[in-house]
Protein backbone atom coordinates (compact mmCIF):
# COMPACT_ATOMS: atom_id res chain seq x y z
CA UNK A 1 0.00 0.00 0.00
CA UNK A 2 1.32 3.74 -0.66
CA UNK A 3 1.77 5.89 2.01
CA UNK A 4 2.97 9.52 2.60
CA UNK A 5 3.50 11.51 5.61
CA UNK A 6 -0.16 13.20 5.00
CA UNK A 7 -2.76 11.46 5.76
CA UNK A 8 -5.67 13.08 3.51
CA UNK A 9 -2.63 12.49 0.80
CA UNK A 10 -2.37 9.05 1.82
CA UNK A 11 -5.99 8.86 1.61
CA UNK A 12 -6.42 10.05 -1.68
CA UNK A 13 -3.61 7.83 -2.75
CA UNK A 14 -5.28 4.87 -1.56
CA UNK A 15 -8.64 5.81 -3.63
CA UNK A 16 -6.84 6.86 -6.48
CA UNK A 17 -4.76 4.01 -6.84
CA UNK A 18 -7.39 1.71 -6.16
CA UNK A 19 -5.26 -1.00 -4.53
CA UNK A 20 -6.52 -4.17 -4.91
CA UNK A 21 -5.69 -5.12 -1.24
CA UNK A 22 -7.60 -2.20 0.05
CA UNK A 23 -10.59 -2.81 -2.13
CA UNK A 24 -10.45 -6.25 -0.46
CA UNK A 25 -10.51 -4.38 2.84
CA UNK A 26 -13.03 -2.08 1.87
CA UNK A 27 -15.60 -4.74 0.44
CA UNK A 28 -15.22 -7.30 3.30
CA UNK A 29 -15.99 -4.15 6.01
CA UNK A 30 -18.99 -3.27 4.10
CA UNK A 31 -19.84 -7.02 3.25
CA UNK A 32 -19.67 -8.05 7.01
CA UNK A 33 -21.03 -5.26 8.31
CA UNK A 34 -24.09 -5.05 5.97
CA UNK A 35 -24.75 -9.30 6.12
CA UNK A 36 -24.76 -8.61 9.97
CA UNK A 37 -27.33 -5.85 9.87
CA UNK A 38 -29.63 -7.63 7.60
CA UNK A 39 -29.86 -10.73 9.77
CA UNK A 40 -30.23 -8.63 13.30
CA UNK A 41 -33.32 -6.74 11.27
CA UNK A 42 -34.48 -10.35 10.27
CA UNK A 43 -34.95 -10.90 13.78
CA UNK A 44 -35.19 -7.77 15.30
CA UNK A 45 -37.62 -6.11 13.49
CA UNK A 46 -40.36 -8.57 14.78
CA UNK A 47 -38.81 -9.47 17.96
CA UNK A 48 -39.39 -5.35 18.43
CA UNK A 49 -42.53 -5.22 17.35
CA UNK A 50 -43.98 -8.26 19.08
CA UNK A 51 -42.60 -6.59 22.83
CA UNK A 52 -44.08 -3.15 21.73
CA UNK A 53 -47.67 -5.48 21.21
CA UNK A 54 -47.95 -8.10 23.25
CA UNK A 55 -48.20 -7.75 27.31
CA UNK A 56 -46.65 -11.33 29.29
CA UNK A 57 -44.51 -11.73 32.40
CA UNK A 58 -41.05 -10.79 32.15
CA UNK A 59 -42.07 -8.16 29.74
CA UNK A 60 -40.00 -5.85 31.40
CA UNK A 61 -37.25 -7.83 32.40
CA UNK A 62 -36.42 -8.50 28.78
CA UNK A 63 -36.65 -4.66 27.45
CA UNK A 64 -34.62 -4.18 30.35
CA UNK A 65 -31.75 -6.55 29.24
CA UNK A 66 -32.28 -5.33 25.23
CA UNK A 67 -31.98 -2.32 26.62
CA UNK A 68 -28.46 -3.00 28.58
CA UNK A 69 -27.47 -5.39 25.67
CA UNK A 70 -27.12 -2.03 23.59
CA UNK A 71 -24.03 -1.25 25.61
CA UNK A 72 -22.69 -4.63 25.26
CA UNK A 73 -18.38 -3.99 24.93
CA UNK A 74 -17.85 -5.30 21.33
CA UNK A 75 -14.93 -7.66 22.98
CA UNK A 76 -17.10 -9.19 25.65
CA UNK A 77 -19.49 -10.34 22.15
CA UNK A 78 -16.15 -10.76 20.44
CA UNK A 79 -15.17 -13.16 23.41
CA UNK A 80 -18.92 -14.97 23.36
CA UNK A 81 -18.31 -16.04 20.15
CA UNK A 82 -15.35 -17.03 20.39
CA UNK A 83 -16.19 -18.99 23.06
CA UNK A 84 -18.63 -20.76 21.46
CA UNK A 85 -16.74 -21.24 17.77
CA UNK A 86 -13.18 -22.38 19.34
CA UNK A 87 -11.99 -25.99 18.62
CA UNK A 88 -13.54 -26.87 22.11
CA UNK A 89 -16.52 -24.96 21.67
CA UNK A 90 -20.19 -26.59 21.40
CA UNK A 91 -19.88 -25.20 17.86
CA UNK A 92 -16.23 -25.79 17.35
CA UNK A 93 -16.87 -28.55 14.49
CA UNK A 94 -17.97 -26.12 12.48
CA UNK A 95 -14.81 -24.52 12.07
CA UNK A 96 -16.07 -20.85 11.67
CA UNK A 97 -13.55 -18.88 14.10
CA UNK A 98 -11.48 -16.62 12.05
CA UNK A 99 -13.43 -16.55 9.13
CA UNK A 100 -15.50 -13.84 7.93
CA UNK A 101 -19.05 -16.13 9.40
CA UNK A 102 -17.67 -15.53 12.68
CA UNK A 103 -17.61 -11.62 12.46
CA UNK A 104 -20.71 -11.54 11.04
CA UNK A 105 -22.29 -13.72 13.64
CA UNK A 106 -19.81 -11.37 16.58
CA UNK A 107 -21.56 -8.21 14.85
CA UNK A 108 -24.92 -9.57 14.74
CA UNK A 109 -24.99 -10.27 18.42
CA UNK A 110 -23.68 -6.34 19.01
CA UNK A 111 -26.15 -5.53 16.82
CA UNK A 112 -29.55 -7.35 17.37
CA UNK A 113 -30.03 -5.45 20.67
CA UNK A 114 -30.14 -2.08 19.03
CA UNK A 115 -32.29 -2.91 16.19
CA UNK A 116 -34.83 -5.19 18.79
CA UNK A 117 -34.73 -2.53 21.20
CA UNK A 118 -35.25 1.10 19.22
CA UNK A 119 -37.95 -1.13 16.95
CA UNK A 120 -40.04 -1.58 19.78
CA UNK A 121 -39.88 2.25 21.11
CA UNK A 122 -40.94 3.12 17.32
CA UNK A 123 -43.71 0.57 17.21
CA UNK A 124 -45.03 1.34 20.65
CA UNK A 125 -45.55 4.79 19.55
CA UNK A 126 -47.12 4.24 16.20
CA UNK A 127 -49.43 1.69 17.84
CA UNK A 128 -50.31 4.35 20.24
CA UNK A 129 -51.44 6.38 17.40
CA UNK A 130 -52.82 3.30 15.57
CA UNK A 131 -54.44 0.54 18.26
CA UNK A 132 -58.26 1.74 17.89
CA UNK A 133 -58.46 2.20 14.11
CA UNK A 134 -56.79 -1.03 13.65
CA UNK A 135 -59.35 -2.75 15.92
CA UNK A 136 -61.99 -1.69 14.71
CA UNK A 137 -61.28 -2.94 11.18
CA UNK A 138 -60.92 -6.13 12.72
CA UNK A 139 -57.17 -6.66 12.90
CA UNK A 140 -55.87 -9.32 15.66
CA UNK A 141 -52.25 -8.11 17.31
CA UNK A 142 -50.57 -10.75 14.72
CA UNK A 143 -52.21 -8.85 12.21
CA UNK A 144 -51.74 -5.57 13.63
CA UNK A 145 -47.51 -6.24 13.06
CA UNK A 146 -46.65 -6.11 9.56
CA UNK A 147 -49.08 -2.94 9.23
CA UNK A 148 -47.08 -0.91 12.19
CA UNK A 149 -43.45 -2.11 10.44
CA UNK A 150 -44.79 -0.95 7.21
CA UNK A 151 -46.00 2.76 8.20
CA UNK A 152 -43.17 2.76 11.09
CA UNK A 153 -40.44 2.67 7.69
CA UNK A 154 -39.25 5.85 7.66
CA UNK A 155 -38.29 5.92 11.41
CA UNK A 156 -36.95 2.16 11.22
CA UNK A 157 -34.65 3.01 8.75
CA UNK A 158 -32.91 5.08 11.25
CA UNK A 159 -32.62 2.07 13.54
CA UNK A 160 -30.93 0.16 10.81
CA UNK A 161 -28.38 2.88 10.24
CA UNK A 162 -27.69 2.86 13.82
CA UNK A 163 -26.84 -0.85 13.45
CA UNK A 164 -24.75 -0.22 10.95
CA UNK A 165 -23.06 2.55 12.63
CA UNK A 166 -22.46 0.28 15.36
CA UNK A 167 -21.29 -2.96 13.25
CA UNK A 168 -19.01 -0.73 11.35
CA UNK A 169 -17.72 1.55 13.94
CA UNK A 170 -16.47 -1.67 16.21
CA UNK A 171 -12.85 -3.14 16.01
CA UNK A 172 -13.39 -5.41 19.35
CA UNK A 173 -15.49 -8.24 18.33
CA UNK A 174 -14.10 -8.87 14.74
CA UNK A 175 -10.49 -8.77 15.98
CA UNK A 176 -11.18 -11.57 18.42
CA UNK A 177 -13.30 -13.23 16.40
CA UNK A 178 -11.48 -12.95 12.65
CA UNK A 179 -8.08 -12.74 13.85
CA UNK A 180 -6.92 -9.82 11.27
CA UNK A 181 -5.89 -12.19 8.98
CA UNK A 182 -4.45 -10.49 5.95
CA UNK A 183 -6.74 -11.65 2.86
CA UNK A 184 -8.92 -13.38 4.70
CA UNK A 185 -10.40 -11.77 7.87
CA UNK A 186 -8.68 -8.15 7.43
CA UNK A 187 -11.54 -5.53 7.72
CA UNK A 188 -10.89 -1.56 7.96
CA UNK A 189 -11.27 -1.19 11.43
CA UNK A 190 -8.90 -4.18 12.48
CA UNK A 191 -6.35 -2.57 9.27
CA UNK A 192 -6.31 0.86 11.14
CA UNK A 193 -5.48 -0.92 14.55
CA UNK A 194 -2.67 -3.02 13.13
CA UNK A 195 -1.69 0.22 11.11
CA UNK A 196 -1.40 1.92 14.59
CA UNK A 197 0.68 -0.47 16.32
CA UNK A 198 3.19 -0.62 13.40
CA UNK A 199 3.67 3.15 13.71
CA UNK A 200 2.48 3.20 10.26
CA UNK A 201 0.17 6.56 11.44
CA UNK A 202 -0.76 8.38 7.82
CA UNK A 203 -1.81 4.67 6.68
CA UNK A 204 -3.81 4.31 9.45
CA UNK A 205 -4.95 7.85 9.36
CA UNK A 206 -6.17 7.91 5.43
CA UNK A 207 -7.91 4.16 6.24
CA UNK A 208 -9.96 5.88 8.43
CA UNK A 209 -10.54 8.52 6.18
CA UNK A 210 -12.01 5.73 3.61
CA UNK A 211 -13.96 4.43 6.66
CA UNK A 212 -15.50 7.74 7.45
CA UNK A 213 -16.25 8.53 3.99
CA UNK A 214 -17.99 5.50 3.34
CA UNK A 215 -19.97 5.99 6.19
CA UNK A 216 -20.64 9.06 5.98
CA UNK A 217 -22.02 8.20 2.28
CA UNK A 218 -24.19 4.89 3.57
CA UNK A 219 -25.98 7.38 6.10
CA UNK A 220 -26.65 10.23 3.59
CA UNK A 221 -28.03 8.59 0.82
CA UNK A 222 -30.42 6.74 4.27
CA UNK A 223 -31.28 10.60 5.12
CA UNK A 224 -31.81 11.41 2.16
CA UNK A 225 -34.62 8.72 1.26
CA UNK A 226 -36.35 8.83 4.52
CA UNK A 227 -36.64 13.12 4.15
CA UNK A 228 -38.05 12.23 0.91
CA UNK A 229 -40.33 9.61 2.41
CA UNK A 230 -41.63 12.30 4.85
CA UNK A 231 -42.36 14.23 2.60
CA UNK A 232 -44.23 12.24 0.17
CA UNK A 233 -46.19 10.48 2.85
CA UNK A 234 -46.58 13.40 5.65
CA UNK B 1 -73.24 0.19 -4.71
CA UNK B 2 -73.31 -3.14 -2.75
CA UNK B 3 -76.85 -3.95 -1.61
CA UNK B 4 -77.29 -3.86 2.06
CA UNK B 5 -77.46 -7.06 3.72
CA UNK B 6 -79.84 -5.09 6.44
CA UNK B 7 -82.56 -4.91 3.79
CA UNK B 8 -82.80 -8.49 3.56
CA UNK B 9 -82.19 -9.57 6.85
CA UNK B 10 -82.93 -7.25 9.91
CA UNK B 11 -79.65 -5.55 11.63
CA UNK B 12 -79.48 -7.63 15.68
CA UNK B 13 -80.73 -5.12 18.04
CA UNK B 14 -77.49 -3.97 20.54
CA UNK B 15 -78.21 -5.03 24.18
CA UNK B 16 -76.27 -3.47 27.06
CA UNK B 17 -77.16 -4.67 30.08
CA UNK B 18 -76.02 -2.63 33.51
CA UNK B 19 -72.82 -1.84 31.87
CA UNK B 20 -70.79 0.01 33.62
CA UNK B 21 -66.58 0.96 33.45
CA UNK B 22 -63.82 1.72 35.85
CA UNK B 23 -60.31 3.29 35.08
CA UNK B 24 -58.08 2.91 37.72
CA UNK B 25 -60.61 2.93 40.59
CA UNK B 26 -62.57 5.73 38.84
CA UNK B 27 -65.97 5.29 37.81
CA UNK B 28 -66.46 6.39 34.10
CA UNK B 29 -69.73 5.55 33.02
CA UNK B 30 -72.18 4.06 35.94
CA UNK B 31 -74.37 1.04 35.59
CA UNK B 32 -76.49 1.53 32.05
CA UNK B 33 -78.87 -0.52 30.41
CA UNK B 34 -79.59 0.31 26.65
CA UNK B 35 -81.31 -1.08 23.05
CA UNK B 36 -79.98 0.19 20.14
CA UNK B 37 -81.86 -1.23 17.54
CA UNK B 38 -83.59 -0.82 13.67
CA UNK B 39 -82.17 1.24 11.02
CA UNK B 40 -82.11 4.44 13.47
CA UNK B 41 -79.62 7.27 13.65
CA UNK B 42 -79.34 7.76 17.79
CA UNK B 43 -77.24 10.45 18.80
CA UNK B 44 -75.20 10.47 21.81
CA UNK B 45 -74.84 13.99 23.43
CA UNK B 46 -73.89 15.55 26.46
CA UNK B 47 -71.08 17.70 27.87
CA UNK B 48 -67.91 17.09 27.79
CA UNK B 49 -66.67 14.53 29.76
CA UNK B 50 -70.00 12.90 29.96
CA UNK B 51 -68.93 9.53 28.97
CA UNK B 52 -70.32 9.29 24.91
CA UNK B 53 -67.32 8.48 23.53
CA UNK B 54 -66.41 5.80 25.90
CA UNK B 55 -70.06 4.67 25.49
CA UNK B 56 -69.48 4.42 21.94
CA UNK B 57 -65.93 2.64 22.69
CA UNK B 58 -68.18 0.20 24.83
CA UNK B 59 -70.97 -0.35 22.09
CA UNK B 60 -68.49 -1.02 19.39
CA UNK B 61 -66.19 -3.52 21.27
CA UNK B 62 -62.83 -1.22 21.61
CA UNK B 63 -63.56 -1.61 25.51
CA UNK B 64 -64.29 -4.35 27.39
CA UNK B 65 -67.31 -2.75 30.04
CA UNK B 66 -65.81 -3.36 33.69
CA UNK B 67 -69.19 -4.97 34.95
CA UNK B 68 -72.15 -5.52 32.76
CA UNK B 69 -72.79 -7.01 29.27
CA UNK B 70 -73.09 -6.26 25.84
CA UNK B 71 -74.22 -8.16 23.43
CA UNK B 72 -75.56 -8.15 19.51
CA UNK B 73 -79.23 -10.12 19.68
CA UNK B 74 -78.43 -12.18 16.67
CA UNK B 75 -75.49 -12.50 14.63
CA UNK B 76 -72.76 -9.80 15.10
CA UNK B 77 -73.14 -7.45 12.56
CA UNK B 78 -70.54 -5.91 10.36
CA UNK B 79 -69.32 -2.58 11.96
CA UNK B 80 -67.05 0.25 10.99
CA UNK B 81 -65.88 3.52 13.26
CA UNK B 82 -65.12 7.18 12.09
CA UNK B 83 -62.96 8.95 14.64
CA UNK B 84 -62.74 12.40 15.39
CA UNK B 85 -59.18 12.60 14.60
CA UNK B 86 -59.05 10.38 11.03
CA UNK B 87 -56.14 7.67 11.58
CA UNK B 88 -54.97 7.42 8.28
CA UNK B 89 -51.93 5.06 7.00
CA UNK B 90 -48.69 6.06 5.76
CA UNK B 91 -49.69 5.44 1.88
CA UNK B 92 -51.67 7.14 -0.93
CA UNK B 93 -55.55 8.01 -0.27
CA UNK B 94 -56.00 4.78 -2.88
CA UNK B 95 -53.51 2.34 -0.79
CA UNK B 96 -55.26 3.35 2.19
CA UNK B 97 -58.64 1.77 0.68
CA UNK B 98 -57.13 -1.00 -1.17
CA UNK B 99 -55.67 -2.41 2.69
CA UNK B 100 -59.25 -2.18 3.93
CA UNK B 101 -59.93 -4.54 1.25
CA UNK B 102 -56.94 -6.78 1.24
CA UNK B 103 -57.73 -7.32 5.66
CA UNK B 104 -61.71 -8.49 4.01
CA UNK B 105 -59.98 -10.59 2.02
CA UNK B 106 -61.61 -8.98 -1.23
CA UNK B 107 -59.55 -11.25 -4.14
CA UNK B 108 -56.77 -8.89 -5.16
CA UNK B 109 -57.78 -8.07 -8.58
CA UNK B 110 -61.12 -6.86 -7.44
CA UNK B 111 -59.74 -4.52 -5.04
CA UNK B 112 -58.62 -1.42 -7.21
CA UNK B 113 -61.81 -1.17 -8.78
CA UNK B 114 -63.76 -1.12 -5.72
CA UNK B 115 -61.77 1.65 -4.25
CA UNK B 116 -61.93 4.01 -6.65
CA UNK B 117 -65.69 3.38 -6.78
CA UNK B 118 -65.20 4.65 -2.69
CA UNK B 119 -63.31 7.77 -4.10
CA UNK B 120 -65.59 8.51 -6.69
CA UNK B 121 -68.39 8.06 -4.40
CA UNK B 122 -67.14 10.68 -1.91
CA UNK B 123 -65.37 13.07 -4.45
CA UNK B 124 -61.94 12.12 -4.04
CA UNK B 125 -60.77 10.39 -7.19
CA UNK B 126 -58.50 13.27 -7.95
CA UNK B 127 -56.65 13.27 -4.74
CA UNK B 128 -56.43 9.14 -5.22
CA UNK B 129 -52.64 9.14 -5.32
CA UNK B 130 -51.63 11.76 -3.00
CA UNK B 131 -50.30 10.54 0.59
CA UNK B 132 -53.41 10.39 2.96
CA UNK B 133 -51.57 12.20 5.67
CA UNK B 134 -51.11 15.54 3.87
CA UNK B 135 -54.59 15.75 2.66
CA UNK B 136 -56.97 18.53 4.54
CA UNK B 137 -58.88 17.70 7.78
CA UNK B 138 -62.24 17.81 5.32
CA UNK B 139 -60.78 15.53 3.02
CA UNK B 140 -59.18 13.32 5.43
CA UNK B 141 -62.58 12.64 7.31
CA UNK B 142 -64.01 11.65 3.60
CA UNK B 143 -61.34 9.21 3.36
CA UNK B 144 -62.13 7.58 6.55
CA UNK B 145 -66.30 7.25 5.46
CA UNK B 146 -65.11 6.36 2.02
CA UNK B 147 -63.02 3.30 4.05
CA UNK B 148 -66.15 2.97 5.63
CA UNK B 149 -68.17 2.63 3.11
CA UNK B 150 -66.21 -0.55 2.05
CA UNK B 151 -66.66 -2.62 4.31
CA UNK B 152 -70.37 -1.93 3.89
CA UNK B 153 -71.19 -1.65 7.23
CA UNK B 154 -74.51 -2.34 8.77
CA UNK B 155 -73.58 0.03 12.41
CA UNK B 156 -71.89 2.39 11.49
CA UNK B 157 -70.32 4.84 14.90
CA UNK B 158 -69.32 8.16 14.18
CA UNK B 159 -67.01 9.67 17.72
CA UNK B 160 -67.19 13.21 17.00
CA UNK B 161 -66.62 12.91 13.35
CA UNK B 162 -67.17 16.65 12.94
CA UNK B 163 -65.83 18.79 15.38
CA UNK B 164 -62.32 19.69 13.64
CA UNK B 165 -64.26 20.68 10.48
CA UNK B 166 -65.14 23.41 8.60
CA UNK B 167 -68.94 24.26 7.48
CA UNK B 168 -68.41 22.47 3.94
CA UNK B 169 -66.70 19.43 5.11
CA UNK B 170 -69.31 19.37 7.99
CA UNK B 171 -71.74 18.83 5.37
CA UNK B 172 -70.32 16.81 3.36
CA UNK B 173 -70.05 13.84 6.23
CA UNK B 174 -73.33 14.66 6.89
CA UNK B 175 -74.31 14.12 3.97
CA UNK B 176 -72.20 10.56 3.78
CA UNK B 177 -74.43 9.91 6.45
CA UNK B 178 -77.16 9.84 5.26
CA UNK B 179 -76.54 8.29 2.84
CA UNK B 180 -74.75 5.78 4.94
CA UNK B 181 -78.44 5.64 6.55
CA UNK B 182 -80.08 5.76 2.96
CA UNK B 183 -78.63 2.17 2.01
CA UNK B 184 -79.76 0.42 5.23
CA UNK B 185 -76.80 1.37 8.09
CA UNK B 186 -77.45 1.88 11.64
CA UNK B 187 -75.80 5.00 12.48
CA UNK B 188 -74.84 5.86 16.15
CA UNK B 189 -73.04 9.00 16.53
CA UNK B 190 -71.43 11.27 19.37
CA UNK B 191 -71.91 15.13 19.06
CA UNK B 192 -72.08 18.52 20.93
CA UNK B 193 -73.54 20.35 18.26
CA UNK B 194 -77.08 20.94 18.75
CA UNK B 195 -77.93 21.99 16.02
CA UNK B 196 -76.61 18.84 14.21
CA UNK B 197 -78.50 16.55 16.31
CA UNK B 198 -81.57 18.17 15.34
CA UNK B 199 -81.15 17.39 11.97
CA UNK B 200 -79.75 14.06 11.96
CA UNK B 201 -80.89 12.26 15.03
CA UNK B 202 -84.19 9.88 15.08
CA UNK B 203 -83.34 9.62 19.12
CA UNK B 204 -81.65 10.91 21.67
CA UNK B 205 -78.98 9.08 24.06
CA UNK B 206 -78.44 11.91 26.32
CA UNK B 207 -75.27 11.21 29.15
CA UNK B 208 -73.94 13.51 32.26
CA UNK B 209 -71.81 12.61 34.45
CA UNK B 210 -71.46 8.85 33.16
CA UNK B 211 -74.85 8.43 33.85
CA UNK B 212 -77.53 7.47 30.75
CA UNK B 213 -79.83 10.78 31.34
CA UNK B 214 -82.75 9.79 29.19
CA UNK B 215 -83.12 7.53 25.67
CA UNK B 216 -85.70 9.54 23.86
CA UNK B 217 -87.10 10.58 20.53
CA UNK B 218 -85.55 13.90 18.89
CA UNK B 219 -88.92 15.75 19.05
CA UNK B 220 -89.52 14.66 22.53
CA UNK B 221 -85.67 15.42 23.47
CA UNK B 222 -85.66 18.61 21.73
CA UNK B 223 -89.10 19.68 22.74
CA UNK B 224 -89.84 18.20 25.94
CA UNK B 225 -86.88 16.84 27.65
CA UNK B 226 -87.68 14.12 30.38
CA UNK B 227 -84.58 15.09 32.07
CA UNK B 228 -83.74 18.53 33.87
CA UNK B 229 -79.69 18.41 32.68
CA UNK B 230 -81.29 17.25 29.55
CA UNK B 231 -83.56 20.65 29.05
CA UNK B 232 -80.55 22.99 31.09
CA UNK B 233 -78.23 21.55 28.12
CA UNK B 234 -80.08 22.20 25.00
CA UNK B 235 -80.74 25.66 26.56
CA UNK B 236 -76.92 25.67 26.27
CA UNK B 237 -76.92 26.44 30.45
CA UNK B 238 -75.25 23.11 31.31
CA UNK B 239 -71.60 23.62 30.45
CA UNK B 240 -70.16 20.05 32.42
Amino acid sequence: MPASDNAFLTALQLILHMDSDLFAIVSLSLQVSLVAVALAALVGLPLGAALALWRFPGRNGVIIVLNALMGLPPVVAGLCVYLLLSRAGPLGEWGLLFSPTAMVVAQWVLVLPIIASLTRQQIEALHGEYAEQLQSLGLSTARMMPTLLWDARVGLVTVMLAGFGRASAEVGAVMIVGGNIEGVTRVMTTSIVLETSKGNLPLALGLGIILLALVTLINAMAHLMGETAKRRLG
Amino acid sequence: MNAPTSILAPIADLQLDSVSFEHRGQSLLAPTSLTLSGCRRTVIMGPNGAGKSLLMRLAHGLLTPTTGRIYWQGPTPVQAMVFQRPVLLRRSAIDNLTYVLGIHKVPRAQRKARAYQALDTFGLTSLAHRPARVLSGGEQQRLALARAWLLNPDVLFLDEATSALDPAAIKAVEDAVMAFHASGTRIVMTTHDLHQAKRLADDVVFLHNGQLREHTSNETFFSAPRSSEGRAFIQGELVW
